[in-house]
């Protein structure tokens, strides 16, 4: 077996640069701020034992919605691609898509024609996990179900197992859909043929920032820690009724919607 | 002994060009898809997998049918099957060649094909289904190769290949059990989330897989001196008959299930395969031509005078394939995608290119088989002549 995982190599990397280029690595150079943000969460950094997520519905306005929309893909450098081989991080689904297993015939006029954002789910039990031959889509301690876009062989696995709809491919090479430079220089791009989703920004959670969608709804997402009981989603999920999507299937979803 | 192959008829080296010409072709195609991405696929968002995975489970069935041979031959002491079961295992050697260059053509990134390695992932079918394709792959190389080259020498083959035998009969139902989980394991896929569709997958491959060996052995009579003889291809056709059946009896028991209970998630699938769904039903005559040649297989196989008619036992072979074929080959896969966990609908059909790098990776498997089949034959036809050289051609 190969004793020599990502890390030893971006610390050997790192190490070797900074002998070379005078006490500033290569990583430094690519990304600045990069790699302490990655992979040694700053004292400033926001920490949970299972982060999770809870939309108001009612509060949220087209405007609103199309906000947190558009900050994501902004900021993430996730490409406009009008086609079906194009990418969701976060979208808008009617309530009969969102959730098809809570099908009910006569529902609530405003429930039942309001788009909901969709997102990945962050499940407790994720079946794309579970799926993933090479452990590139893996499981956070802090619950953020996460990918490692340089291990990703595209194999797609893991949307087959997806029962939201939440993983997207790039087909193409995404970067020819994206300006030059890309909308966010801090933020990486992807190449074809990885996989790619929501991360719950785990780049701003550990700068001690909110996700971007949860900044921009203007208060109808409350993110915490859901195994914090004073948590703002907690607190707002012990008082109102929620419902989540496809839950039956066992995937325990983090992300709840407030009617 | 693959000097063999090197010896031919002018007829032998135009299907190897044409082959090679194929090759070519399908490699032309995938050098395109390796610079464009799958973006040159008719894949999408909803529907991940396509053409690629789809030929491949078919083709992973194929592989395993090659224990219909084995298990007799070897087990029972069927002595007919002795001189073809030789052609049951090239042609799994083939078949899970093809395997192997469909999953490499179905992945974004195969040039990170080894991470499947270097970071094994015992929770991951996939995993599994790498171990089990690639062991079946080596056991039928060695055991075809071993007991061959006895054969040509005139001894009895090495007694270490027996127990590799034995290890080959589960492990052909492995493969094709693995690919099935592949599938039957995921929560939002109702039409795959069957506890029968590991047995459907062996039960069709069980018919495609000895109607393949079938024509195969009417062909290898017609352009050689070989023949693989009138009880052996009767028993083949028998298999076959006992596949076919149990295919649509299990495919039966599936819509039963399915449409009885009438849980949406489950029934979608196979209303869109079927009959269509909110106006999408690129499949639908697809996947009646396939209830319908594989009827019309059983009706010509099961009337024992049909069955013994060669002629009408080679159109039954043809149907059993063609039904086999859809019915993993185009409804299995995209089926089970539309509509999406969302309940929309976004069909699927393959693009040329993806046609194309699909035709390179089957004249791949038809020039592995070709080669094999060759030394083999070459072999055979010298103990048909009683051990005297084969006659020039």
């Amino acid at each position: 077996m190969m004793a020599f995982n990502r890390r030893d190599f971006l610390k050997i990397a790192g190490l070797s640069a900074a002998v070379g280029l005078g006490g500033q690595t290569a990583w430094e150079l690519l990304l600045p701020g990069h790699l302490d943000a990655a992979e040694m969460p700053a004292a400033s950094g926001l920490t949970a034992k299972r982060w999770g997520m809870a939309l108001d519905v009612k509060k949220f306005t087209p405007a609103v919605r199309q906000a947190c929309i558009g900050v994501c893909n902004q900021s993430h450098n996730v490409p406009k691609i009008d086609s079906k081989q194009g990418l969701k991080w976060i979208w808008e689904a009617g309530y009969e898509a969102a959730f098809p297993d809570l099908e009910a015939e006569y529902v609530e006029d405003e429930i039942k024609e309001m788009p909901f954002l969709v997102m990945c789910n962050h499940c407790d039990n994720p079946p794309c996990v579970r799926v993933c031959p090479t452990k590139a889509t893996f499981k956070r301690g802090d619950g953020i179900v996460m990918m490692d876009m340089h291990r990703c062989i595209g194999c797609r696995f893991c949307m087959a197992a997806c029962p939201y709809g939440s993983r997207s491919f790039n087909f193409h090479d995404p970067r020819k859909f994206l300006p030059d430079p890309a909308p966010n220089k801090d933020y990486p791009t992807r190449t074809k043929g990885v996989v790619e989703k929501c991360t719950f920004c785990t780049e701003r959670l550990a700068v001690g920032k909110l996700p971007y969608c949860v900044e921009a709804s203007q208060g109808a997402m409350l993110f915490g820690d859901m195994s914090d009981a004073g948590s703002a989603p907690r607190k707002a999920l012990r008082t109102r009724y929620s419902i989540r999507r496809n839950a039956a299937l066992g995937t325990n979803p983090q992300v709840y919607y407030l009617i | 002994m693959l000097e063999k192959a090197l010896q031919g008829e002018p007829r032998y080296w135009g299907w190897l060009v044409l082959l090679l010409v194929g090759i070519g072709a399908g490699f032309g195609a995938y050098s395109v898809q390796y610079q464009q991405g799958l973006s040159i696929t008719g894949m999408s968002r909803d529907v991940s997998w396509g053409f690629y995975i789809a030929n491949f489970t078919f083709l992973v069935g194929v592989a395993a049918s090659a224990v219909m041979l084995v298990l007799p031959y070897y087990l029972h002491h069927y002595k007919t099957f002795g001189r073809i079961t030789i052609l049951g295992e090239f042609l799994a050697i083939a078949a899970v060649t093809m395997c192997i260059l469909f999953i490499i053509a179905d992945l974004g990134k195969p040039q990170r094909v080894n991470n499947v390695l270097l970071h094994p992932t015992p929770n991951s079918v996939l995993f599994w289904d790498m171990i089990v394709l690639n062991v079946y792959l080596i056991l039928n190389l060695v055991i075809g190769w071993t007991i061959l080259g006895a054969e040509r020498k005139e001894l009895p083959p090495p007694k270490w290949v027996k127990p590799l035998i034995y290890l080959s009969i589960p492990w052909a139902v492995s493969i094709h059990t693995v690919t099935a989980f592949l599938y039957a394991g995921l929560p939002g896929r109702g039409f795959w989330l069957t506890a029968i569709l590991a047995p459907r997958f062996l039960a069709s491959a069980f018919a495609a897989g000895p109607a393949v060996l079938i024509l195969l052995a009417m062909l290898v009579r017609k352009l050689t001196k070989f023949d693989a003889g009138k009880e052996a291809i009767q028993t083949l056709a028998k298999i076959v008959t006992y596949g076919i059946i149990l295919h649509i009896f299990f495919f039966f028991l599936e819509v039963f299930t399915v449409a009885y209970s009438q849980i949406p998630s489950h029934l979608t699938h196979l209303k869109y395969l079927y009959f269509g769904y909110h106006g999408h039903g690129g499949l639908v005559p697809f996947m009646w031509t396939a209830l319908f040649c594989g009827f019309t297989a059983i009706t010509l196989l099961v009337v024992p005078q049909w069955r013994k008619n060669e002629g009408l036992l080679g159109i039954a072979a043809v149907l059993t394939f063609i039904c086999t074929w859809i019915d993993k080959g185009m409804g299995m896969i995209s089926g089970g995608f539309v509509p999406n966990p969302l309940h929309e609908v976004t069909e699927y059909a393959p693009t040329g290119l993806e046609m194309l790098v699909t035709l390179g990776v089957y004249c791949v498997g038809a020039l592995v088989l070709t080669v094999l089949y060759k030394v083999a034959i070459t072999v055979k036809e010298y103990e048909e002549l009683g051990g005297a050289a084969p006659a020039p051609h």
